[in-house]
């Protein structure tokens, strides 16, 4: 074959040349540092003056981990061992984890019991961030913050399980009226579960060792477990409140607009920590001397304020962004205003919504250790109050804010990155 | 308990505020257990430890007079409070005393409306040198750099002794204590000026404590005490006499340990006797048990006791009496007669 065409045409190649690797300089690890950390003198110089960077930071940290006492009873013992200082004194964390992460006097034997109710939380939220679960689980979400008062402060079961049935029998109630009117669904609905509620104040006082945990005091909660508390029960109860608000301040009523837009811009131009402390000192004044009204409710009621307010805005930013053709079209299809708004307008700007809403979330969920201003032992407070006064640790800073800042990393990035996921599930647009 | 918020809040919202009530004695007496207002955490002065039990030395004094009220120096409720939070959690009620490292001033007792019932600590502003500098007097401290809190009356204080003592200074402002504590290990400044107590504290926490010294002059007054709250004159007499009660017992020979001894029987001091209520009716008179002392002597000890055992020379905090030590041994301890 390789005579064959040898006369006629000379140009015609006779062989293969034999596959070549390609050029070291355009293949592998070389080229990828090439194109991407030396690719002319001015990149070059960044790259050595970052690498250079994370050595000093790698040289001090590397041996500060590995180099680190674990096992000390206080900073003196901790110095001892690392003699020239080089270690970090993690024998602090060894030594207080109980109290950062539950507060000083939450009972050591129930321990278990703020356990439990995170992993039941996990639980109890599956339903509601992953839709392809069945929708029957929802009744758990639905128990849930009855069992998690119950595990959290103890006593009767029996005042979750009143607080449970008026809002069951509030619910009925709305369900009987509401064909009516929905003003008076919702009223007849949240007067009934105040009578039962009141009802079952005459009854749980004599009843109060039935299926009882041991008490715990409001004030007695603290360390991560309090973060955690109030993270998750301002952002799921300002949520609703949010939208709410929101629908509120878009409503042709101008009663109803002139409160939501009034309460929005006041509680957005007030810094939380005034609210905080309104919630902690201003309160004291008004009420009656000897009511108690518990100091996290007080909190929670401030935080969720500032925090739906937010998410008002928030979810008003996404329902703008709808075209005006959504809601003509839904009331040319002859929905209600309930109608549209749950089945057309609302799932939209709700998707439109998700990064702002998270972003709110972990705003939210990294303020709660303002709470250590008001003298609350939170994680931050607990670090800044007892520890550090302690004789044992006084002087170690950099393990327990580490320490701190790891567990808020943990949370709010795992957050951040389901709302990634959401986005990406509810993405319909063509990209 | 949800409910039960809802329905205090109603109740809250139903009912008119009223004063706090008047008789803070009979309230306590009540409750079983005493409101006492301290510090979030200051080292030696009060923090829970590691088993969340409250300890120190303005702690033993919430201890001592639960125990001489009611009998317990646990039943004890304690309320945190923050610089910022303690005065109004004492005018609201919502704290009985409070035991806070709080210095008496004149505005405070006045204007705010509250009533000191002592001093249990004799603070003042010193100043803190490295040893290698050889200073042993602040007088000596002419042209030093000197890391000051801004916004503070140690930096009046400051300003004041220096011109006093017709030397100057540099000023190195700092926000923080801690900022100050890393900026003096630094090297930014020679000495480092703030309350005595908070100065030994700070060394403490010192990698090498010996390397520094605490000067002998102290610029400025800081009587530290427990206050009530104006109007409620038989609660502020509590206070004060349990107060009265360790520093005596001190001066007495007194002690946890043998207080239970010397009271059970008459013994040769009237004093003594009248103090442990075994002779007379000084318990009756504030509306307490006879051994209402003996109670509060016994919950941490008498005054030198809970010094030695929160702040003294033997912890590492470390302070030495000083001022604090019994008129007798030079210093300003003084109680009253118990008579």
């Amino acid at each position: 074959m390789a005579d064959t065409h040898s006369q006629s045409v000379a140009y015609v190649r006779e062989s293969m040349v034999p596959q070549q690797p390609a050029p070291v300089s355009e293949t592998g690890a070389i080229k990828w540092l090439r194109t991407n950390l030396f690719s002319n003198w001015f990149y070059s110089i960044l790259t050595l003056a970052a690498i250079y960077v994370i050595y000093l930071l790698l040289s001090i940290l590397i041996p500060w981990i590995a180099g680190g006492v674990w096992l000390a009873s206080d900073i003196r013992e901790c110095r001892a061992i690392t003699g020239d200082g080089a270690g970090g004194c993690f024998a602090v964390l060894e030594d207080r984890i109980w109290q950062l992460l539950f507060g000083f006097s939450y009972p050591s034997e129930a321990y278990w019991r703020p356990t439990l109710a995170l992993v039941l939380l996990f639980v109890a939220a599956a339903p509601v961030l992953f839709a392809s679960l069945p929708r029957a689980l929802l009744i758990v979400t639905a128990l849930y913050p009855f069992t998690a008062y119950w595990l959290l402060w103890g006593g009767t079961i029996l005042v979750p399980t009143f607080a449970l049935v008026g809002v069951v029998a509030g619910y009925f109630a709305y369900r009987a009226l509401v064909d009516r009117s929905f003003a008076l669904g919702f009223f007849g609905g949240v007067i009934v579960a105040f009578v039962v509620w009141w009802l079952a104040g005459f009854v749980t006082p004599a009843l109060s060792d039935v299926l009882a945990l041991q008490a715990v005091q409001s004030r007695d909660m603290g360390g991560f477990m309090l973060n955690l508390i109030l993270g998750v029960v301002c952002v799921s109860l300002s949520l609703p409140i949010g939208i709410v608000l929101a629908l509120g301040r878009q409503s042709r009523l101008p009663i109803i607009k002139g409160i939501c837009v009034v309460f929005i811009e006041f509680v957005r131009g007030v810094p939380l920590i005034t609210l905080l402390f309104v919630a902690n000192v201003v309160l004291a004044y008004f009420l009656p001397p000897g009511t108690n009204f518990d100091l996290i409710l007080r909190v929670i009621i401030m935080i969720t304020m500032f925090a739906s307010a937010y998410i008002a805005e928030v979810i008003r930013g996404g329902l703008a962004a709808l075209p005006r053709g959504q809601f003509e079209g839904a009331e040319s299809l002859g929905l209600d205003y309930w109608q549209s708004m749950r089945l057309i307008i609302l799932p939209q700007a709700l998707k439109i919504s998700i990064p702002g809403i998270v972003n709110v979330a972990v705003g939210l969920f990294k303020d709660t250790t303002l709470v250590s201003i008001i003298s609350m032992f939170d994680l931050v407070g607990m670090i800044r109050g007892p520890i550090l006064a302690s004789t044992d640790w006084n002087g170690v800073y950099w393990e327990l804010y580490g320490f701190a800042a790891l567990l808020f990393f943990v949370v709010c990035y795992g957050i951040s990155q389901y709302s990634q996921w959401l986005e990406r599930q509810l993405a319909t647009d063509h990209r | 308990m949800t409910y039960k918020l809802i329905l205090g809040a109603l109740a809250a919202t139903g009912l008119t505020a009223g004063a706090a009530a008047a008789a803070t004695l009979d309230d306590v007496k009540e409750r079983g257990a005493l409101n006492c207002g301290v510090v979030t955490g200051l080292v030696g002065f009060g923090a829970p430890n590691a088993n969340g039990e409250w300890e120190g030395f303005d702690v033993a004094l919430c201890r001592a007079v639960a125990a001489a009220v009611l009998g317990d120096p646990t039943a004890v409720e304690f309320i945190p409070t923050t610089g910022k939070t303690r005065f109004t959690a004492l005018a609201s009620g919502e704290i009985d005393m409070l035991a806070r490292n709080t210095t008496w001033t004149f505005s405070r007792d006045v204007d705010l409306k509250f009533e000191f019932t002592g001093i249990n600590y004799y603070d003042g502003q010193g100043f803190m040198v490295p040893k290698s500098l050889g200073v042993t007097s602040a007088k000596d401290l002419d042209g030093a750099t000197v890391c000051i809190q801004t916004g503070t009356t140690t930096e009046l204080n400051l300003a004041d002794f220096f011109r006093k003592n017709n030397i100057s200074y540099e000023p190195v402002a700092v926000e923080t204590n801690a900022e100050g504590q890393q900026q003096y290990q630094a090297g930014a400044c020679d000495t480092y000026t703030t309350d005595a107590s908070g100065l030994a504290a700070t060394r403490a926490a010192f990698e090498n404590p010996a390397d520094h010294v605490i000067l002998p002059e102290i610029i400025s007054k800081e009587p530290l005490g427990p206050l009530v709250r104006h109007g409620d004159n038989e609660w502020g007499d509590v206070v004060r006499w349990t107060l009265n009660a360790l520093i005596a017992a001190e001066e007495m020979g007194v002690t946890s340990a043998n207080v239970q001894d010397m009271a059970a029987a008459p013994g040769d001091s009237p004093e003594i006797n009248r103090l442990l209520g075994t002779e007379g009716n000084l318990g009756e008179m504030m509306g307490l048990e006879a051994d209402w002392a003996v109670n509060a002597i016994a919950a941490n000890g008498n005054y030198g006791e809970i010094f030695e055992k929160n702040i003294g020379e033997n912890t590492p905090i470390g302070l030495a009496r000083g001022l604090n030590a019994q008129w007798t041994n030079g210093g300003l301890l003084y109680s009253p007669p118990f008579r």
